[in-house]
């Protein structure tokens, strides 16, 4: 499983009547953890989704760089945990199969859960996880997949800050080596876990230059290099000035 | 402990009534007399309650089978959605009501025509809440089956029949209520057994007591049906907010 890079060219989205971006070009690296900021109603989820495959753009193209279709390659993680109340945990992280009607791979299902440190809770149902428990679930149905890409819609801002801390770490651990894209609103969580991280804004939105974070991620929280970037990318987010 | 305050009550507001209020005995008899009916005729009521209760049974059987069984196909299939709902819609613009003496024609006096009238009171709010909660499936969780490469049948099976099991647990209560209506409906237009041939008859010969002890036991059986549907169906849905 060698991930693609993901090319986006000129890409443009139409929606009643309004243009949401236009001329859109961004090439996500290989392997590697792209984050996209930018204010609520610029367009990056319809973007999310255009690169899942679940909306068509209005104008051009998203590929994967090695020519083959991105179809079938990529696994979606969106803001709601969307797992299924009747299903226990084990269930849930194997939906992708049931749906597919291939046989399940219990112990496999199991092994995720216990990397996500749930090997207690393999037969709960959602409703009595905590919302962190249930986003892990969600991480290990994500991981059950096995798809070089990743896209993530700010899958952990409905947690609280410790439970956020935990679960990017996870996320940073058994998600490297993929091609991830993560939305979020989040300064710490975008310096914490991209290698890349851009800003979408405007009307219609553009790109701002990518900024890079030095280091692997997950980054410590206390790491200089990684405050120095939020810092900078908060001013770049709000049109702070540098002191 | 509540519904037994109420029923206390209105054993004695009846009771109060018939003692000391206007109305003869031959439109209203006391409790006591149809207490009395109840005990010293209980064989041939119970056998003609029995009927009764396997009209209902199986009716309320049959009529949820084929509408939750309309309620997937239309689910299914578009092209069955455009030709077998407008008819479904249309069917029922005709009182249940005039079709009984049909019923009686083509299928006799005996089981089958109060089977196919409860059939038919109980066929369309089973298949209309179900198709409803069909319709109504969570739209991340499309997305993310779509994301997954699901199949449709698996898709319908495994995400959108169990996710509107609560509408079709609103559909068989609603079929229980009504249940009894349709056999009932059945009895009186032609029938040689059952509770609403015993109420006619009971009627007919003048015999007050005897009524009201029919229309008793339709009751406790018209009640129990639906709490005890209601409590296995709850006990089934555990996972559902709210049963």
């Amino acid at each position: 499983m060698t991930p693609p890079g993901i090319v986006i060219a000129g890409l443009g989205l139409r929606f009643a009547g309004e243009s949401l971006f236009e001329d859109l070009n961004l090439t996500l690296p290989a392997g590697e953890f792209s984050v996209l900021l930018g204010p609520s109603g610029v367009g990056k989820t319809s973007l999310l989704r255009i690169i899942a495959g679940l909306e068509a753009p209005s104008a051009g193209q998203v590929c994967a760089d090695d020519g083959a279709p991105l179809a079938g390659r990529v696994a979606y993680m969106a803001q709601q945990d969307l797992l299924l109340p009747w299903a226990e945990a084990r269930e849930n992280v194997m939906l992708g199969a049931a749906l597919r009607g291939e046989t399940r791979d219990r112990a496999r299902a199991e092994a995720l859960l216990h990397s996500v440190g749930l090997s207690h809770r393999l037969r709960a149902l959602p409703a009595t996880l905590s919302g962190g428990e249930r986003q892990r679930v969600a991480l290990a149905r994500t991981l059950y997949e096995n798809r070089p890409v990743v896209l993530m819609d700010e899958p952990f801002s409905a947690l609280d800050a410790i439970s956020r801390a935990r679960i990017q770490d996870l996320a940073a651990e058994l998600l490297g080596g993929r091609t991830v894209l993560l939305i979020t609103h989040d300064p710490l969580e975008a310096c914490r876990l991209g290698h890349h991280l851009w800003v979408l804004a405007g009307s219609p939105a553009a790109l701002g230059p990518p900024l890079t974070v030095p280091g692997t991620p997950p980054r410590a929280p206390d790491d200089d290099a990684m405050l120095h970037r939020q810092g900078e990318l908060l001013r770049r987010l709000t049109g702070l000035r540098p002191a | 402990m509540r519904p037994l305050v109420t029923l206390a009550g209105f054993l004695a507001l009846w009771w109060g009534i018939s003692a000391y209020g206007t109305i003869p005995p031959y439109m209203l008899p006391s409790p006591q007399a149809v207490g009395a009916a109840l005990w010293t005729q209980r064989a041939y009521l119970a056998a003609n309650a029995g009927v009764t209760l396997a009209e209902i049974g199986l009716g309320l059987a049959g009529g949820a089978l084929l509408g939750a069984l309309a309620a997937l196909a239309v689910a299914a299939s578009p092209l069955l959605q455009r030709w077998l709902l407008p008819v479904l819609v249309l069917s029922q613009a005709i009182p249940v009501f005039a079709l009984a003496p049909l019923a009686v024609l083509w299928l006799g006096f005996g089981l089958a025509s109060k089977v196919a009238m409860a059939m038919l009171v109980i066929f369309f709010p089973v298949t209309a809440n179900f198709l409803d909660g069909l319709r109504r499936t969570e739209p991340g969780w499309l997305d993310l089956a779509r994301t997954m490469n699901a199949k449709p049948l698996h898709v319908l099976l495994r995400l959108r029949l169990p996710a509107a099991l609560p509408a079709l647990a609103s559909g068989l209560r609603v079929a229980a209520a009504v249940a009894p209506i349709g056999a009932i409906l059945g009895e009186w237009v032609g029938a040689s057994s059952g509770l609403g041939y015993v109420m006619l008859n009971a009627n007919a010969r003048i015999e007050p007591d005897l009524m009201f002890a029919a229309l008793v036991l339709l009751m406790v059986i018209a009640i129990s049906l639906y709490v005890g549907i209601d409590r296995i169906l709850r006990r089934l849905l555990r996972w559902a907010p709210g049963g």
